[in-house]
């Protein structure tokens, strides 16, 4: 049980629905970035995006075929594990169910990798059903580099490290590895919804 | 990228508030006592919990100014106007209070000895407070690992750890400079600008020495310094990044 913190009300903002925040965090309007560091700028005619790992054979798209593929344009809440959230961002991707179709594999689960090697892993039914893209818009716009342009994974019912910046491609593969964040002591899933922010969470 | 040593359940502990240091008009130190701290590595942060009578609570993650060997755990926390807990901290919090916090947390923006070095710390603003850790950490080891500091703030009386910054530095064990970018005190020796390229070229190590460069600041500095430094042929993997703030995005 928490003690009472001596003369703090909070600011609670009236606006935001608290059903739609999970616990622990707050709303923003702003869009911080995190990042471990330098933001990466790799040259779009040399982009790819590869599916590797446990597969018979690896698919690779580039970002002429990628942007060729139909996208969706999602509204969705994200939750940043230090804390801010930011309700109905709107994003333009492909979703991965359309770049795993025809994958065959046993893997469970996928690591995926970014420019300036950055990873980060998850279950792979986690980036089926319709809850992960590859997002290379955000708000209408080309996504910024120090948001993770020209593309991110978006994954949102998971804390935001799990939406990979700059992302290339996901790993396959049959036993789960840890990805970056999750082997400095940051949760191995990470629901905001269980607030599984660090490892034991 | 290295493999760290997977943490246990970081629990939530209660800290008694035992000194606040007013370091800047803005900025002030909390030093704590907490008897389950489980010790810490010079950069890290803690996660901080404020509960109002009703039950609401807010959390927020600070970084730790102190270095793993002082005796007691110091919280530098920066008010901001519009925020919901730096107000609290910076303004309400008195000694004989309790507070609650969890961590240490993070484990990237990280120096200790084996890392090596020559080092480069890069601060804009608050981004000093982690980088300060490290400092201490460095002087409390007794590291032969060089250092060089460059630190951005608006004016002087923004500069926050001055006479500490300024002790290390008469001691020429640490070469700290300092970039004032929009007040100078009459006589200012040091830079009179934002960093830039020639001012990143002119203190840092080469590139070529293959320094372990800590940048943190807000967002904007941030991307700039180490997008720089990168343009420089420093090589990324080894500049470490911390960031705070919005973009306005």
């Amino acid at each position: 049980m928490s003690p009472i913190s001596r003369g703090f009300r909070g600011r609670r903002r009236a606006e935001a629905d608290p059903a739609r925040v999970p616990p622990g965090q707050y709303v923003t309007d702003d869009f911080p970035v995190l990042s471990a560091g330098p933001t990466p700028h790799h040259p779009i005619e040399s982009w790819s995006f590869t599916i590797q790992g446990a597969v018979d054979e690896p698919v690779s798209w580039t970002w002429a075929e990628l942007q060729a593929l139909p996208s969706e344009t999602v509204t969705v809440d994200i939750h940043c594990v230090t804390k801010w959230s930011k309700l109905d961002t709107v994003w333009t991707g492909v979703s991965l169910d359309a770049l795993l179709e025809g994958v065959e594999t046993s893997a469970e689960y996928v690591t995926a990798f970014s420019d300036g090697g950055y990873t980060t892993n998850l279950p792979l039914e986690d980036v089926r059903g319709g809850k992960a893209w590859v997002a290379y818009e955000f708000g209408g716009e080309p996504l910024e580099p120090e948001h993770g342009g020209p593309a991110r994974l978006l994954v949102p019912h998971l804390y935001f490290w799990k939406s990979a910046k700059w992302v290339r491609g996901l790993e396959l593969r049959e036993e789960d590895e840890p990805g970056f964040w999750e082997t400095y002591g940051y949760h191995n899933y990470g629901d905001p919804w269980r607030e599984q922010r660090y490892s034991g969470d | 990228m290295a493999r760290a040593a997977v943490l246990g359940r970081l629990t939530w502990q209660l800290g008694r508030v035992v000194e606040l240091l007013d370091e800047t008009d803005r900025v002030r130190s909390i030093v704590l006592d907490l008897p389950e701290w489980p010790g810490h590595r010079a950069g890290q942060h803690v996660d901080v919990r404020l509960t109002a009578e009703d039950g609401y609570q807010a959390q927020r993650s600070y970084s730790i100014a102190s270095a793993p060997e002082d005796e007691s755990l110091v919280l530098t926390v920066e008010r901001l106007d519009d925020g919901e807990v730096s107000p609290y901290l910076a303004d309400e919090l008195r000694p004989g209070d309790e507070l609650e916090l969890r961590g240490p947390v993070g484990g990237y923006f990280v120096w200790e000895e084996s890392l090596g070095g020559p080092l480069f710390l890069v601060a804009g603003g608050s981004g000093v407070v982690p980088l300060r850790a490290m400092l201490r950490h460095h002087a409390a080891i007794g590291s032969d690992v060089p250092v060089r500091m460059l630190y951005s703030a608006r004016a002087l009386e923004e500069v926050i750890y001055r006479e500490e910054l300024d002790l290390l530095a008469a001691s020429h064990e640490v070469d700290v400079r300092f970039a004032l970018t929009r007040e100078w005190p009459a006589g200012w020796q040091g830079y009179r600008r934002r960093i830039d390229r020639a001012l990143l070229q002119e203190i840092a190590w080469p590139a070529a020495e293959q320094p372990l460069v800590y940048v943190c600041g807000p967002t904007g500095f941030v991307e700039l310094a180490a997008g720089t430094l990168v343009e420089l042929g420093h090589d990324p993997a080894r500049i470490r990044t911390e960031r705070f703030g919005p973009t306005g995005a």
